[in-house]
This record gives C-alpha cells, sequence and structure tokens, in this order.
C-alpha cells in the first residue's frame, strides 16, 4: 500500500470529477432530450423529402433547402424566387430592426433616469420595469390587441376627439406587430441599459461639463461610449426574440402579416411540408446566430478604445 | 434665479421616463379595468361587476386548463429545480475540468434556440414517440417544460453556490460528518434561498409557455395560455380579460415574492 502523496491526490481529484459527470447527468439528460437533441431531427429532416399528408418520406432530398429561397414553376420548371419567403423574411428583419430601435429610444432615457435616482427609488423603479417582464407574454400581447381593435379603446378615443369619422384598421397590420413587439420586449432593453449605467462614475459627466462640453456633446462624448456594453446587450435580448417570435404576429397581425415563426408553424400545419419548415427552422438558427456574432464583434470594438 | 446645474439631468429624458412607464402599465390596467365591465364592451365601460370572474369561474374548459397548468408548472419547475441544483453542484467550486464548459454551455444555451424552432423540433420527435409507445399524456409536456425551465433554475442556484466558500463543508466533514450529512445539513440550507428562486423562475416561465405547448400538447390537453390563444379567434368578451386578471394577479404575488426574497438575501 505504498501510494505517494501526489498519486493520491490525482485519484482523489478522479474521483471528483467523475462524482460531478454523475452528478450533472440528469440535467443533461433533460435538455437533451427535451431541448437541444430535438433540434438534430429538424437537421436531418431538412434533408428528406415531404410526404403527401404531412411528415417525411426517408429520401434523401434538397428540396426543402431549395424552396427557403426559391421555387420551381409546376408546370415549365423554370426557377425563380420565392418572393413570399422573401417578404416574410424581410418583415421580419425590418420589423425587429425598428422595434430594436424603439425600444433603444424609449429605454435609454428610462434606464439614465432610474439610474440616476436615489437607492431606494431605483429598487422600486426597477422592481416597476421587472413586473411587465415577467408577466404572462400572451396577455401582454392580447391586452395590445384589444386597444387597438376596431371597437377598441384607441379607436373610441380617436372618434370622440373627432379626429376620425369611422375607426381605423390597426389591428392586423404591420403597425400592430411593431406597437406589440416594442410593449413586450421594452424591458429587456432597458435592464441591461440600466445595469450598465448603474456602474457608471457620474463625476465623468462633471468632468466633461466643467471642460465646456455641451449636453449633447457630454451625452455623445462620454455617456454614449461607456455604456455601449449596455446598448449592445440591450439590442441583442430585443433583436434576437424578435425575429423568432411567433405568438405577437398571430394575435396582432393575423393570418396575412406573417413573420418567420409564423411561417415555419405554416409548413407543420396548413402547408404539410416538414422538410421546408425544417429547413426555415434552421435558417432562423442561424439568423439568430448571425445576429449573435454582429452583435458581440461590435461588443469588441467597442470595449477597446473605452 | 436660475436653477443650480444638474450634472445628472438630461433634456427629455424625464418626459420619456415618464411615457415609458406609461405605456408599460396603461394596456394591463385597461384590460384589467374591463374585466370587472358588467357590459360586453371592453372599450366603454358600463358599470363594475363581478360577472365575468363568474362566467370565468363557471366555465368547466378554463377551470380545466387552469387545473392543468398549474400541475404541469408544479412537475417541470419541481424536476427543473432538481436537476439543475444536482448541476449548479456539479459545476461550481471546481478547478476547471474536460467538458466543464461545455455543460455549462449546455444548461445556459437553450435560452438562445427561438422557441418556435424548439416547439418544431419537439412537435416531430413527440408525434413519432406518441405513435410508437401509444402514450399520450401529461409526461411530454412536462420534461418539454423543464428542459426549458432548467437555464432559468441553473442561473440562481449556479450564482448562489458560487458565491458560497468551502470551508463549513470542511468544518463539517472534520467533525465526521459523510458526504451526504455535510450536504445536507449545510450544503443544502445555505442554498435554499437560490433554490427557491430557481423553482419560482420555472414555475412563472411553465406557466407562461404557449409555443411549445401548443406544438406538444395531445388532444384534450389545454394549458390556460393555449385555451386563451385559442379563444382570441373567436368573438371576444370581457371573461377573457377576467381570466387574464386573476392570471396577472397569480403572476404579481410570485413576482413579490421573488423580489423580496432576493433583496432579503443581500442584506
Amino acid at each position: 500500500m505504498a501510494q505517494s502523496l501526489p498519486e493520491l491526490e490525482s485519484a482523489l481529484r478522479r474521483a471528483d470529477i467523475r462524482r460531478r459527470w454523475w452528478l450533472s447527468l440528469p440535467a443533461m439528460l433533460v435538455v437533451l432530450a427535451a431541448g437541444i437533441g430535438p433540434l438534430l431531427i429538424v437537421v436531418v429532416y431538412s434533408f428528406l423529402e415531404s410526404g403527401p399528408y404531412g411528415d417525411v418520406v426517408w429520401k434523401f432530398s434538397t428540396e426543402g433547402w431549395f424552396n427557403v429561397l426559391l421555387s420551381r414553376d409546376i408546370f415549365d420548371d423554370t426557377v425563380s424566387l420565392a418572393d413570399a419567403h422573401l417578404a416574410i423574411l424581410w418583415r421580419s428583419v425590418r420589423l425587429s430592426a425598428i422595434t430594436t430601435l424603439l425600444c433603444l429610444v424609449v429605454g435609454f432615457p428610462t434606464a439614465w433616469y432610474m439610474a440616476s435616482r436615489g437607492p431606494k427609488a431605483r429598487g422600486l423603479l426597477l422592481l416597476l420595469i421587472t413586473v411587465p417582464f415577467w408577466t404572462n407574454l400572451l396577455i401582454r400581447t392580447f391586452a395590445i390587441q384589444q386597444l387597438l381593435r376596431a371597437e377598441g379603446l384607441v379607436n373610441v378615443v380617436l372618434m370622440k376627439l373627432g379626429l376620425v369619422s369611422a375607426p381605423l384598421q390597426l389591428l392586423y397590420t404591420d403597425f400592430a406587430i411593431l406597437v406589440g413587439m416594442t410593449y413586450v420586449y421594452l424591458p429587456l432593453m432597458v435592464l441591461p441599459l440600466y445595469s450598465t449605467m448603474e456602474k457608471f462614475d457620474f463625476r465623468l459627466m462633471e468632468a466633461a461639463y466643467d471642460l465646456y462640453a455641451s449636453r449633447r456633446r457630454a451625452l455623445t462624448g462620454v455617456l454614449i461610449p461607456l455604456v455601449k456594453p449596455g446598448v449592445i446587450a440591450g439590442c441583442t435580448l430585443v433583436f434576437i426574440p424578435c425575429l423568432g417570435t411567433y405568438v405577437i404576429p398571430r394575435v396582432l397581425g393575423g393570418g396575412t402579416n406573417l413573420m418567420i415563426g409564423n411561417l415555419i408553424e405554416l409548413q407543420f400545419g396548413a402547408g404539410r411540408n416538414w422538410p421546408l419548415g425544417a429547413a426555415l427552422s434552421i435558417a432562423l438558427v442561424a439568423l439568430v446566430l448571425v445576429g449573435l456574432v454582429i452583435f458581440q464583434r461590435n461588443d469588441r470594438s467597442g470595449g477597446d478604445h473605452a | 434665479m436660475r436653477k443650480a446645474f444638474d450634472t445628472r439631468a438630461l433634456p427629455g429624458f424625464g418626459v420619456m421616463t415618464a411615457l415609458c412607464f406609461a405605456a408599460l402599465y396603461l394596456p394591463i390596467a385597461v384590460l384589467v379595468v374591463f374585466s370587472f365591465n358588467s357590459s360586453e364592451s371592453i372599450a366603454v365601460m358600463e358599470g363594475l361587476s363581478l360577472r365575468w370572474f363568474r362566467a370565468a369561474a363557471r366555465n368547466e374548459a378554463v377551470i380545466d386548463a387552469s387545473i392543468r397548468s398549474l400541475q404541469l408548472a408544479l412537475a417541470a419547475a419541481g424536476l427543473a429545480t432538481f436537476v439543475a441544483t444536482l448541476a449548479a453542484v456539479a459545476t461550481t467550486r471546481t478547478a476547471r475540468y474536460r467538458g466543464l464548459r461545455a455543460k455549462v454551455m449546455l444548461f445556459t444555451v437553450p435560452l438562445m434556440v427561438p422557441e418556435i424552432v424548439t416547439a418544431v423540433a419537439l412537435l416531430i420527435l413527440v408525434s413519432k414517440l406518441k405513435v410508437w409507445t401509444g402514450y399520450t399524456g401529461l409526461g411530454y409536456l412536462i420534461l418539454s417544460h423543464a428542459a426549458f425551465c432548467v437555464p432559468f433554475a441553473y442561473m440562481p442556484i449556479r450564482a448562489r453556490l458560487a458565491g458560497m466558500d468551502t470551508t463549513l463543508e470542511a468544518a463539517a466533514a472534520d467533525l465526521y460528518a459523510s458526504r451526504w450529512q455535510a450536504f445536507a445539513h449545510v450544503t443544502l440550507p445555505l442554498l435554499a434561498p437560490g433554490i427557491v428562486a430557481g423553482f419560482m423562475l420555472g414555475f412563472v416561465i411553465s406557466l407562461d409557455d404557449v409555443v411549445i405547448t401548443e406544438f406538444v400538447k395531445s388532444a384534450g390537453q389545454d394549458t390556460l395560455p393555449t385555451y386563451m390563444l385559442g379563444q382570441l379567434r373567436r368573438n371576444i368578451t370581457p371573461e377573457i380579460n377576467a381570466i387574464s386578471t386573476a392570471f396577472l394577479g397569480l403572476s404579481i404575488v410570485m413576482i413579490v415574492l421573488f423580489y423580496l426574497l432576493n433583496t432579503r438575501k443581500k442584506t
């Protein structure tokens, strides 16, 4: 029984690591079985042939991927761009970008105002931002839908004021989706901005003013560059979920103003083209990854001169 | 006399903040107010009444969906919290070892996958399993919900654990506590606030989910959110508002509890 101390230590260490693997096993099983694992099935399905009544036929095919951006005429086999898909893709990116911008315009001043209060008021304001964030997304979307209906409050007020003579068609438009997404994702912009600004050294603003900076100059030359990581985190947290949103366009866009999420759902419902739906899903994940990489890169370049 | 120059004020920022909070709360406030309307209108208040709350409370489908939502959230958050606690113990307070980073990523990355994609993936898998096994129970929903609750349960528990040093466990070991005794009597009580926070986050997240539930559920397995989504297509009465108000009430109680729990922890 001549075991040296280092040997014993490394044996203990190996036992510890083994124990740690056993402990993490249940969580890994849950996430792999019902979270990440099924995504691999989607990748496989995107390369299969579409079945006549939904599902797939187990034959290799790139038709699903082909149909993401292109369409083949059923009569003369000519290939053209799938205009409907491109329009939906473009709507998703465009509406997500505008939403992000709107959230930034409203969220930046809010976060700054919150951060510049005393500790007690800050705690309360933070709770007020967090509460909507944790309340049901469907209910919040539904609240917007009620306001925008033809017989909803917005139209009733507009008509009472005599601004319009007949109810405006607000619901089931891109505008409604935009309002809904901004409303739902606004807290996700404020929270990271606030946590960056909370650590901001307010004396830097004083220094800027001492050096005869105007308010605008202090804002653009001092504050914005220093809180850029918060801006980028906020934009990421708003833009990414907007791209994949499904409930908001379904409730506020009606059946006509679709986004990528709805297009994917359609392939598994009425469209009955599972490989196309699978390919669109992978494309959405890829789009999200591209978005993440772009935001991350900006973050790094921002960190260099800060 | 000119007001002192406030270095923290920026023009228009106060107005924008007021606008932001008004925008966040006004739609919910309107929704809640009209749940007490005595008429069928969602735009004109004609009188206060609990008519729609009574209607909702008598609606079999609503009761059934509410019970299922609660069962599902309890089971999924419970399962997620259990596995996440073990996972947090396994991935904190250690020197780096092979696979550690991969594990941490695995437990947090589901947050980045768009929900609709996970939903579609589960639809493909579960529709096959239902045919092969003949089982169409709540198990699929529980496991699916647990999977997306894991990151929410894992993060607060991990944060709590990372802030604890190992001296107390070492002391317990010196006093001849077995590994399990040390965990049960020392680590677990210290970890409790993180575990409760993780459970509550998971509970709220599961209760709110509509997309994954909609794709995974079998016939007749509506939860409250999927039931409401189905109703939105039909003619809307304030009954939906009443259900939403009750739901909101529950969420807000959970959030305030969570908030109190968290602030007490820090002091």
